[in-house]
């Protein structure tokens, strides 16, 4: 296999195995090049992006700007708070708007579910979902999946916990996907309320009690409280949450055996992860942050080289 | 048409070694040079003049990288490209660098490889070494200093390189497509 199923990358669920591995080895050689003196290549110097990012992000899309500068792509930005979707511009409007101006490829965050399957249905461009509502984020599913590869090796048969507000979480359902996909186990674990009622369907095991879930796992990605998605109150307090299901130094060093933990960012610190958890010798939070670029580059240097 | 042989096993390891020769004729000891194969089938070559190199100058220094160019290709839109691994673990600044490859036909590859180099540093000279010189088939105006063997084909034909290590013979022969 030399190249993607698929025009687009919109989520894990419509991508193959062998597309996520595509992806995964591209971005060892991307990763490769973003360590060298000079950290570019001409590879997409006739390609315009438009980033398009309907809903905050600060990793993300400095992450995706960087991965295209350094593939010598032209990039426009757009972000909603400072635009014509203020004055009551559709959707397709906007992004047909910014497709006239000859605009290769649409990186796009957005805060409706499946809003970047509806746009890859109405323009005629690659698009890249970089987060859509509560369902995926195709690209932090594969950074997590590449830098749990470079630590563990191939992930087939290993065990992965993510932990916290899976009902709110895109980064979950994208894990989950990928995963799976490659073979890993996966469990979720957090405050009941905060797990979708059919998540089982999936094929992953619902776990209560964090400590039983982190003696269970390799690697645990812990995940923010989603407050800003959160229009009642899932749990009695933040307080109460942290008791139950943060991660502290001290049940880190419990455990019997040294677990990889994982953050997407923005960390909540001393919600959901203590702050000497966080910058321990077992996170991988930075890594993932690192890899990001790399993965990214892979999924536009891939996307571009379909005809 | 039956493949025609060009060079093989004695001949190719006279070619090797002569083409050693010549490059310590300019480069003394290669205390100030190194050579970088292209990636895929110009590192085999690489290695292997490496090794020679090595016995010849009784040294156990000759550094020799290797170089992937997919991502600098003028063409990686016109057909499927993988990007191979990329290893060079010395500088090349102020450095001669002997560019490697196996077959040398429109020139693109190397034209991509010396793109490539550059983001490793600015060295002071670039010399090419190629085993096979399709002659007349250049695309751009490139030319091997060195070259092992040149071949006057036409384009439906294909010059194949097959080394011990990965193809189990050494064998550089002519192909009708």
């Amino acid at each position: 296999m030399s190249h993607l199923s698929v025009n687009h990358l919109l989520g894990i669920k419509y991508i193959t195995k062998q597309d996520i591995e595509l992806i995964l080895d591209t971005a060892t050689n991307f990763k490769e090049v973003i360590n060298r003196p000079i950290k570019k290549v001409p590879s997409l110097r006739d390609i315009t992006v438009a980033n398009l990012f309907f809903e905050n992000s600060t990793r993300t899309r400095l992450s995706f700007e960087l991965a295209q500068k350094r593939l010598s792509a032209d990039v426009v930005n757009f972000s909603a708070s400072s635009s014509s979707v203020k004055k009551g511009e559709t959707l397709v409007d906007t992004v047909n708007n910014i497709l006239a101006m000859k605009v290769d490829m649409v990186v796009m965050r957005h805060a409706n579910p499946g809003a970047a399957v509806f746009l890859s249905k109405k323009v005629n461009a690659r698009i890249v979902n970089a987060g859509d509502g509560a369902h995926e984020h195709p690209t932090q599913a594969l950074l997590d999946a590449f830098s749990m590869r470079e630590k563990l090796g191939d992930l087939k048969g290993k065990k992965i916990a993510i932990v916290g507000d899976i009902l709110h979480s895109r980064v979950a359902l994208s894990n989950i996907f990928c995963l799976q996909k490659l073979g890993a186990e996966v469990k979720v674990c957090g405050p009941t309320t905060l797990i979708p009622k059919y998540i089982e369907s999936l094929g992953v095991k619902v776990e209560s009690d964090l400590r039983k879930a982190l003696e269970w796992c390799d690697v645990a990605n812990m995940l923010r409280i989603q407050l800003e998605r959160q229009d009642i109150k899932f749990f009695p307090s933040l307080r109460e949450y942290t008791m139950l299901y943060g991660l502290n130094k001290e049940l880190l060093d419990s455990l019997s055996k040294k677990i990889i933990i994982m953050h997407p960012g923005p960390i909540n610190r001393g919600v959901e992860i203590t702050s000497d958890v966080a910058d321990s010798d077992q996170s991988i939070i930075l890594d993932q942050v690192e890899n990001g670029v790399a993965v990214r580059m892979a999924v536009m240097f891939l996307l571009a080289g379909r005809q | 048409m039956k493949p025609k042989v060009l060079l093989e096993n004695k001949q190719l390891e006279v070619t090797l070694t002569r083409l050693c020769h010549q490059l310590i004729e300019v480069h003394n000891d290669f205390s100030n040079s190194v050579i970088i194969g292209l990636q895929p089938r110009g590192i085999y070559l690489a290695h292997r003049l490496q090794k020679i190199l090595q016995d010849i100058l009784k040294t156990k220094h000759i550094h020799c990288g290797d170089l992937d160019t997919t991502f600098y290709r003028d063409d990686f839109r016109k057909k499927e490209l993988i990007p191979n691994r990329t290893s060079i673990d010395f500088i090349i600044e102020d450095k001669n660098v002997i560019l490697i490859d196996d077959v040398l036909f429109t020139g693109r590859t190397i034209r991509a490889g010396l793109d490539a180099m550059l983001a490793f540093g600015r060295p002071k000279d670039v010399e090419l070494l190629v085993l096979v010189d399709r002659r007349f088939k250049r695309h751009l105006p490139i030319q091997a200093k060195y070259s092992g063997l040149t071949i006057d084909s036409i384009d439906t034909q294909n010059v194949k390189v097959e080394w011990k290590e990965t193809d189990g013979k050494d064998r550089v022969t002519l192909i009708d497509k």
